[in-house]
């Protein structure tokens, strides 16, 4: 019934689905194996894309080829550019989703995609023969044959989803667990661990009065994420803000004796920037209320995500607690909040291309490895498809370095320091943030993901565009200059010192507050140079020249650090005779095989004295 | 080639005590091989029974021809790792310091397996068992290399790991307002209070205020490791090469009483008081006709320039107060400290000793009088500075220049706040700065600790 496939993907998630996609836009024979056709890219926490750090994630994602930005641009009911106030690196966009808009819109993008195959079914056992994969059993009893396979389980792994006393097993509320993977991976001598993350309950908005709340609209300016020129919304929807309050936080507590976290029946780790309410609650017990959002699901439906109000608590205090919120006094509830334990395997098990080091042409990519989020999720996917499609085709690896790219950094980060808690990306966690830019993702990428043949021509020839404008631009600035008087109303408009001789057009654009499109509307012949050319090309040109600087000096501190990126540990080198390393350093080394030093430096649990030592021993 | 790869394995000797004859003197063993080395040359106890940290007393013998040839008799000090300086099995022999006994038992030990120890590599053992960290060990060279207490009294603080609690602590507060100014850029959408930026700027001037203090100590650390500068300038025929010389007890520097005679700078150390002197003597002041005489003095002004004590001395029966204040005009806006010494005090009657202003120190350089009075002044000066009460001195360049760039990334970031610049970019400074300070001690991973300091102080998260 089933052919060899190439690349056999199991989970259709935002990992899964861009796998899926990835491998057989690049040509390779793919399976995408659901467990219900229904819940293609399901968000199954909250309605929304983006954010600080994920916004330049799903920009990358959109600028090597992936799906995601695209299936956000066409499902946002809101779009926000976050961190404007601050430096353009810290810029970034967020979209607010419309659920089921966004899950039908990957399905027909699946649908559409040349190569693509998909089953809906269980997988409960991995085909493994020499230490390599050649393909998967389902809970039908079928064998499928595949020369690689990417696990994207999610959180349905052995899940179990607790709320209050109560709890039951189940990958997402309302859905089976899967069974069977985890305990062979073991077998086959995988390490594996749990983890726990929470949602909270999702409101009736007819039950809300909005009247309470304060309203958060979206930005005038939709940016988006694709490159490419998607469709953007005419109008937006918009979130409210309202908060909790000593009665909510006292209620709340009452039912802390029946909190599954606090009575120790969940084991799994919670991410720490994500807590539930009542860890934030008891963590911070001076804090008086708490931020919450509320969130539309979507342009034509009612339910109401509480952001913010993450909980496992029993539902009847769930309850009883939202109605002492402000806008929520009548609230009814669509469903409560819960907790979900679940198995992963700590991403120190990976190569670079999520490949497992221990089975051959086996990857995995998503909340398996330990991350958060589905910018997190989505890209490991993209990379893992990527990846088996060119290991079934003797094709070389893909891989993103820590300066290329927020997804180099995470990559880079689970496969070294591995991690104990949810990881979700944040800007602090990549040292060439200011480089790292979502206005340059498709500079920085698209020409690698076109020779690889993902990125399409279309793509290709946008992103000449753009940088052909940007240095035509830059070249004519260098002649064009200003003269007394002619800037002395705009500076005096935004408050900086008017110039007091003849002043060349970049040295004025790096004072504070000048802007490019402003300037050119005192110069003919800048108003020319610019003419015709996008809004965003303009801001490049402008980040560009008014960064140089601090992108140089983040080098400079990059540069320093990747010394030790150049000193390369040979794969021979036998750390076990190496008696002064400290001992848990020791078993990094041995399990992780870092290339090189900075490799070495990187992974956790590795203390500087280590680093030392190994660089006295292979020879400085 | 890398001298590691024999490193866990070999064992190695050397002379721990100075080339030479003396009473006694110290070989040391390191390595695993220690006790079995030394036992085939030595006849006394079973060393594979004695316990670490004890003494024995037995004879080294030479095995080499056929017939024991009794070299000398010793006593070993035993270390068993991980309790020795290295972290490995260790042994101390003393023997009586002859360079003879001294050779003959490196042989001996070279001839059962032991290799002679490359310069420092004790010291790199030790830091590769993690005894020492890197400004621990570079503390051991700056304390082998300490003459006097004062230098002694750095190294051993560093040792201890002084300097490396200092630095961690401005790591640590520069982690938290990196934390401050992170939190602002990753969190800006959540419900937390972003610390004010005049708070900011106060935290950076405290920890700027300290570095600076430090750096300051590193002038101050660096001439003690070199011997604090003293220049001694005057006019001919004043008697500074007369006071030289009775300063350092020695003929050192030619004296005659024709006016000129010092026509280059003269340098000698001296240990005063625990501190380390460099007592510098030169060529009188006057419009020389001589070519010579004039590139003297020339150099005379160059010494003042870099010296930190200045000990003017005049000729007392010669010369009035008011000729000396003229002539110290020259020296006075030099940021050095300045003692104006009277000399030929023994050809003055009482009256005019009376009339010598108080802060004047009068001597005779050639009768030795009022010598311990002037050492007491000049160790003073030291001995009261501020940056001496202090815990910890700077006196490695490598420290200084990590702190000197430390302290310009500092300034980055407080020019960035006035300038009201946005978070990314100032958060770039303080990297830097916390990128140079690991250059100190080693610790690098920076993002971690960071990110661990938000989520412990601040609720995060919707």
């Amino acid at each position: 019934m089933f052919p060899l496939y190439d690349v056999i993907v199991v989970g259709a998630g935002h990992a899964g689905c861009e796998a899926a996609a990835a491998a057989a836009n690049l040509g390779s024979k793919t399976l995408l194996i659901t467990m219900n056709m229904q819940t293609i890219a399901q968000m199954s926490c909250n309605p929304a894309m983006g954010g600080i750090a994920k916004g330049q994630i799903v920009r990358e994602i959109d600028a090597l080829g992936g799906y995601s930005g695209i299936v956000s641009d066409k499902s946002m009911i809101q779009f926000r550019m976050l961190n404007k106030s601050k430096g353009p690196a810290m810029w970034s966009p967020r979209t607010q989703n419309d659920r089921m808009l966004f899950a039908s819109t990957w399905r027909e993008m699946l649908e559409a995609t040349p190569n693509l195959d998909i089953w809906q079914d269980s997988v409960n056992s991995l085909i493994v023969s020499r230490e390599t994969i050649e393909g998967v059993r389902t809970s039908l009893g079928i064998e499928i044959r595949g020369k690689s396979v990417v696990l994207t389980n999610g959180t349905f792994l052995n899940g179990v989803i607790h709320i209050g006393e109560k709890n039951f097993g189940g990958g997402r509320i309302g859905e089976n667990k899967a069974t069977g993977i985890t305990e062979q991976l073991v077998e086959l001598g995988f390490e594996t661990a749990r983890l726990k993350t929470g949602t909270p309950p999702r409101l009736d908005g007819r039950s809300l009065d909005y009247s309470k709340m304060e309203e958060q609209g979206g930005d005038e300016d939709i940016v988006g994420f694709s490159y490419l020129d998607t469709e953007k919304p005419l109008n937006q929807r918009c979130c409210w803000v309202t908060y909790t309050n000593e009665a909510v936080h006292a209620l709340l507590r009452t039912g802390f004796d029946k909190s599954p976290m606090f009575q120790g029946r969940i084991q799994g780790t919670g991410p720490r920037y994500c807590p539930s309410i009542e860890d934030k609650i008891g963590r911070f017990a001076d804090r008086d209320r708490h931020q919450l959002f509320v969130e539309p699901e979507g342009w034509n439906t009612v339910e109401i995500y509480l952001n913010g109000f993450s909980t496992s608590l029993p539902e009847d205090i769930q309850y009883k607690a939202l109605r002492l919120i402000p806008g929520l006094e009548n609230c009814k509830m669509f469903r409560p909040g819960y907790a979900i334990e679940y198995d992963y395997f700590p991403p120190t098990q990976l190569k670079y291309t999520l490949e497992t080091k221990l089975i051959k042409n086996l990857f995995f990519a998503g909340q398996i490895n330990g991350t958060t989020g589905y910018e997190e999720a989505a890209c490991q996917g993209l990379m893992a498809g990527i990846n088996a499609h060119q290991a079934v085709h003797d094709k070389p690896e893909f891989t993103l370095s820590r300066s290329e790219a927020y997804i180099g950094v995470l990559i880079d980060d689970l496969i070294n320091k591995g991690t104990d808690e949810p990881y979700r990306m944040f800007t602090s966690r990549a040292e060439y943030r200011t480089l790292l830019r979502q206005d340059n993702a498709d500079i920085r990428l698209t020409e690698r993901s076109y020779h690889l043949g993902l990125a399409d021509e279309k793509r290709m020839f946008n992103l000449k565009q753009k940088t052909n404008d940007v240095d035509r631009i830059k070249e004519g600035m260098k002649t064009i200059s200003f003269d007394l008087g002619q800037l002395d109303e705009y500076f005096n408009e935004i408050g900086t010192a008017i110039i007091m001789e003849k002043v060349n057009s970049i040295k004025i654009l790096l004072r504070p507050n000048v802007t490019l499109l402003k300037l050119s509307t005192y110069s003919k012949e800048l108003e020319e140079l610019l003419r015709g050319v996008p809004r965003e090309t303009i801001e490049q040109v402008e980040i560009q020249l008014k960064y140089d600087a601090y992108i140089e000096k983040e080098k400079e501190l990059v540069m320093k650090a990747s010394s030790l990126e150049e000193l390369i540990i040979p794969s021979t080198f036998d750390y076990s005779t190496v008696k002064s390393l400290s001992t848990e350093g020791k078993q990094k080394f041995i399990k992780i095989k870092p290339r090189t030093l900075g490799q070495a430096s990187r992974i956790s649990g590795v203390n500087p004295t280590d680093i030392q030592i190994l660089m006295v021993h292979i020879g400085r | 080639m890398s001298i590691s790869s024999s490193i866990s394995t070999d064992t190695i000797v050397a002379l721990a005590t100075p080339e030479g004859e003396g009473a006694i003197a110290v070989i040391r063993l390191s390595g695993s091989q220690s006790f079995s080395i030394v036992q085939k040359i030595f006849k006394g106890k079973d060393l594979n029974t004695v316990s670490s940290h004890t003494i024995h007393f037995g004879k080294i013998v030479s095995t080499l021809q056929e017939k024991e040839e009794l070299i000398d008799e010793v006593l070993l000090s035993i270390f068993r790792a991980p309790h020795s300086y290295t972290g490995e099995h260790a042994i101390e022999i003393s023997c009586h310091g002859s360079r003879f006994i001294v050779q003959k038992i490196l042989q001996l030990c070279c001839a059962q397996g032991a290799r002679l120890a490359k310069p420092g590599e004790f010291t790199m053992r030790a830091f590769l068992h993690g005894k020492l960290d890197l400004s621990q060990a570079e503390a051991v060279a700056d304390l082998i290399h300490s003459q006097s207490e004062l230098t002694h009294k750095m190294a051993i603080h560093q040792l201890r790991g002084g300097f490396s609690l200092e630095i961690n602590q401005f790591r640590e507060q520069l982690i938290n307002f990196a934390a401050l100014i992170e939190l602002e850029l990753d969190f800006g959408e959540e419900d937390v209070e972003f610390a004010d930026r005049t708070s900011l700027t106060k935290l950076i001037e405290t920890i700027r205020n300290k570095v600076q203090f430090l750096l300051q100590s590193f002038v101050l650390g660096n001439v003690m490791k070199n011997g604090v500068p003293v220049v001694i300038v005057g006019k001919p025929n004043a008697g500074k090469s007369t006071l030289f010389n009775a300063l350092l007890n020695e003929d050192r520097a030619l004296v005659s009483t024709i006016a000129g005679t010092t026509r280059d700078v003269i340098e000698e150390l001296l240990i005063i008081d625990g501190i380390q002197f460099r007592f510098i003597d030169t060529a009188g002041i006057r419009d020389a006709k001589d070519a010579i005489e004039k590139m003297g003095i020339e150099k005379t002004y160059e010494k003042i320039q870099q010296s930190a004590v200045l000990l003017y001395v005049f000729d007392a029966k010669t010369d009035t107060k008011e000729d000396v204040e003229k002539a110290i005009e020259a020296f006075a806006q030099q940021s050095i400290h300045l003692i104006i010494v009277a000399n030929h005090c023994d050809k003055l009657i009482d009256f005019e000793l009376k009339k010598m202003p108080s802060n004047y120190v009068v001597i005779s350089a050639k009768k030795g009088m009022g010598l311990q009075e002037l050492k007491a002044k000049i160790a003073n000066l030291f001995h009261s500075d501020k940056t001496l009460q202090q815990a910890t001195i700077v006196s490695n360049a490598r420290h200084a220049d990590a702190l000197k760039r430390v302290d310009h990334s500092l300034a980055e970031v407080q020019q960035g706040m006035d300038e009201n610049k946005t978070s990314d970019l100032i958060s770039i400074d303080i990297k830097m700065a916390l990128s140079a300070l690991g250059e100190i001690t080693g610790a690098v991973e920076v993002d971690k600790d960071i990110l661990g300091t938000i989520f412990g102080k601040f609720c995060i998260g919707k």
